[in-house]
This record gives C-alpha cells, sequence and structure tokens, in this order.
C-alpha cells in the first residue's frame, strides 16, 4: 500500500538478530499475541523497529507525495464547492503526513533523516503517486479508488501493535471517508453528465484501476516481509486479502455510476462470492516502484524544489527563536 | 545535508470547557508561538478544541517502561484501597 515497498528485497537482513536473547524475544511475541500494545519506550526488537520505521516513514512519503498529483487540480477546480474541498483534502494530506513523521520519530529517527532519505531518492512512497492527474474526472478517481484503496489498507492498521502509529492511523482514518466520498461525488456527476462528461469520468477509471490495484503491493506468493508482519501484527491482512475487499467492495460502486471496469476477464464467482480480476501486470508495478513511472522524475523534483525553497524560511524561524531565547535569558 | 533539527513539542488539547488538556501528538517549530499555530492547523481542522497547550517535550521526565513493575505494583497489591474489599450487608442498602 503506502508502504508497499516494503515487500521488495531491500539487501538487508531482516531476520533474527542474534544479539537478542531469545527469552526476550518470546516475551515480546507474547506481549503481541495478547493483543497488547507496543510502546515507544518499550523493548523491541531491532527488526520490528527497523520495518516500523520504513514502513511509517514510506506511509508519511506517501501521503507528502500525494499532495502533488491533486494540488496540480487546486486551481483549475471547475467551482467554488469543489476547490474548498480539493484544498481541505490536500491540506489532510499534509496533516497525515505530520502525524506519522512523529509517529516514526518516537522510533529514534529524525523527521529531518527521514526527508533527506525522500530528497535523495533511498525512500520509497507509494506507486499510485506517479501516475499523472491528466482531467478533472482523475481527481474524482483518486479520491474515489486512491483513498478507497487507502481506507481499507488503513483501519486495519489501526489496530497494530506500535501504539504510536495505531493512534496516527485512527486519526487519518476519521479524515480519510470524506476523500473519498468527495471523490465518488466527483464521478458521480461526472458520469450523470453530458457524453463527453462520462467519457472522461470513464477514461479516468481506464487510466488508474489497474495502477489501484498494485497499491496493495505485490501477490502473496512474492511479498518478502508479509509473514513476519503478520506475526508481529503491524500487518493484520495479506496484500491479496485486502486488494480482493477492495474489488469487492469498488466494482458494484463502479456499476452504480454506469462505468466499467477495464477488466475484460473481471467476473463474479458465485462459489466465493467475490468479483475475481483478471492478471495484474507485475511487471509495470516493479518497473514504477524502481522510478520508471509517468511521473517519478517530476514528484521528487517537485518535493526536492519546495524543499530547497522552503529552506530559508525554516532558518528564519529557527533564527528568529534563538534571538528571542538570547533576548530572555 | 541534513538541516539542524525543528524543535519538537507536545501538544494537548481541551475538546471543550469542562474537559482537561488531552495529549494528541507532537508537532516541529521553531518556538512556542509557530507551535501553537502548527498545532492549530494540525489537530485542529475540525473543531476538536478550544485551547491547545505545547510543551518542548525535551522537557518532560517520564518513568522508564523497565521499572513499571517496581513503580505500579505497590498499586495493583492492595485490594483494601478499594470499595468492593470491605462487607456491607445487603439490608443495609447502598452505600
Amino acid at each position: 500500500m503506502y508502504s508497499q515497498g516494503l515487500d521488495q528485497r531491500d539487501g538487508r537482513h531482516d531476520g533474527a538478530n542474534t544479539a537478542e536473547p531469545a527469552e526476550a524475544l518470546a516475551r515480546f511475541q507474547a506481549r503481541i499475541d495478547a493483543e497488547e500494545k507496543i510502546e515507544a519506550n518499550d523493548w523491541m526488537p531491532d527488526a520490528y523497529r527497523r520495518t516500523l520505521i520504513r514502513q511509517i516513514s514510506q506511509h508519511a512519503h506517501s501521503e507528502i507525495v500525494g499532495m502533488g498529483p491533486e494540488g496540480n487540480w487546486i486551481t483549475r477546480a471547475p467551482s467554488l464547492r469543489r476547490k474548498a474541498a480539493l484544498l481541505a483534502k490536500v491540506q489532510d494530506e499534509c496533516g497525515h503526513g505530520v502525524y506519522l513523521y512523529a509517529a516514526a520519530e518516537t522510533l529514534g529517527v529524525s523527521r529531518e533523516e527521514l526527508v533527506d532519505a525522500l530528497l535523495e531518492g533511498r525512500a520509497k512512497y507509494s506507486s499510485i503517486f506517479n501516475y499523472p492527474t491528466l482531467t478533472w474526472a482523475d481527481i474524482g478517481a483518486v479520491g474515489w479508488l486512491v483513498d478507497g484503496a487507502a481506507i481499507m489498507n488503513q483501519i486495519p492498521l489501526c489496530r497494530c501493535s506500535y501504539g504510536p502509529y495505531a493512534r496516527a492511523m485512527i486519526r487519518v482514518c476519521k479524515e480519510e471517508s470524506f476523500h473519498q466520498r468527495q471523490g465518488f461525488e466527483i464521478m458521480l456527476t461526472l458520469s450523470r453528465g453530458t457524453a463527453a462528461q462520462q467519457a472522461m469520468a470513464q477514461d479516468a477509471l481506464d487510466r488508474l484501476w489497474w495502477p489501484v490495484l498494485m497499491m496493495f503491493g505485490p501477490p502473496d506468493t512474492d511479498s518478502q516481509h508479509s509473514d513476519q508482519s503478520m506475526r508481529w501484527k503491524i500487518k493484520r491482512f495479506t496484500n491479496d486479502g485486502l486488494r480482493q475487499k477492495f474489488i469487492d467492495a469498488t466494482v458494484p460502486q463502479a456499476q452504480y455510476l454506469g462505468l466499467t471496469i477495464p477488466d475484460p476477464a473481471l467476473r463474479f464467482d458465485d462459489a466465493s462470492g467475490h468479483w475475481i480480476s483478471g492478471p495484474i501486470d507485475w511487471a509495470e508495478f516493479r518497473r514504477v516502484l524502481a522510478g520508471g513511472g509517468p511521473c517519478n522524475r517530476e514528484r521528487l523534483e517537485t518535493r526536492r524544489r519546495a524543499h530547497a525553497e522552503g529552506a530559508w524560511v525554516r532558518a528564519a524561524a529557527q533564527a528568529h527563536a534563538a534571538r528571542h531565547e538570547a533576548k530572555a535569558a | 545535508m541534513t538541516e539542524s533539527p525543528m524543535r519538537l513539542w507536545e501538544v494537548f488539547i481541551r475538546a471543550r470547557n469542562g474537559l482537561a488538556h488531552q495529549h494528541v501528538g507532537s508537532i516541529h517549530a521553531a518556538d512556542a508561538e509557530m507551535a501553537v499555530q502548527a498545532a492549530r492547523d494540525t489537530y485542529t481542522r475540525r473543531g476538536e478544541g478550544l485551547s491547545i497547550w505545547v510543551v518542548p517535550s525535551a522537557a518532560i521526565a517520564a518513568s522508564d517502561p523497565a521499572d513499571q513493575s517496581m513503580l505500579f505494583e505497590p498499586g495493583t497489591t492492595k485490594p483494601y484501597r478499594h470499595p468492593t474489599f470491605y462487607i456491607v450487608p445487603e439490608e443495609v442498602g447502598h452505600m
């Protein structure tokens, strides 16, 4: 999902650390099994800490980079109502990034280090934000599908074993529901509009459907870190399990809109009661995650530029604070 | 190059009068005034509060989780501190 890069090999060893006593590990696992929350100052295995830092920071980066594709349309929103809603949504994404960086910091990293890792291209963010938002309908589709997929992933994260992450996710989830509904409303308006508007809505769905399914990460058979994350209750459902829940929830919504899911193989399976999707192009997923998506370069450049252009503001704020403190002393 | 870190603040919000300020999260800011503004933007976008406290995170002294049993065991082994420890006959009624 927003931390789908976790499922890729990163060349680091995430297995048992031999320096950690087996009894401490067993005690830790027992706390997890008993559904106890782990808090910032509690003892935790190195690999648990590392996994969480990567997952939470990738999630935070996704929120921040995710402001780009939507911010692109704020000045061109078709009405004041749409503009105000979009502005509020983008502001929420920024807030979510801030909650998540703060949660990651409780594990002993600084936000500055995490941001540097993003800007230097060492950190990942969700592949979905490397696709362009070409028309206004894309803003509807992003809210409906991207935020819909995010909610599917984030609701179980509210029960994550790590307390600060779980609490951040509760705040995020409370705010996210408006995002999906405002997106669906845009799609509804377009799909009940002129033929050109209907075509625009269908085109957005055609381009975003498969990238949205990829948001849930690689299939369970290829996922590198899934099992350990499930045992540690960082993750509660597998990638494929969440993807299936999303497809089952979304297909009827598309039907309501009168739009066609761009998957000729999609069929309802009576026996299982699930919508069965056609094959996903995992080569495209790997390409986008590795930097080869349509907007990877532009997204990172935008972040770098924003960070560089804000440097004097941060420096001035620090200087102002230092001077006032010196005066007060 | 990593910039010098912005100071970290813990944010407490009073949801409405009559309630205590509650910890809601943290925020980075250069000074207290900006911390209050950033906390307003980050934690009260939907009417979550009427009052904000910010406290430098570095100013918080905390107990060590490793001392948990030593610190709190005395609080859990004294049932006579609870009203249910004492027997009051039913005919006496509510007490």
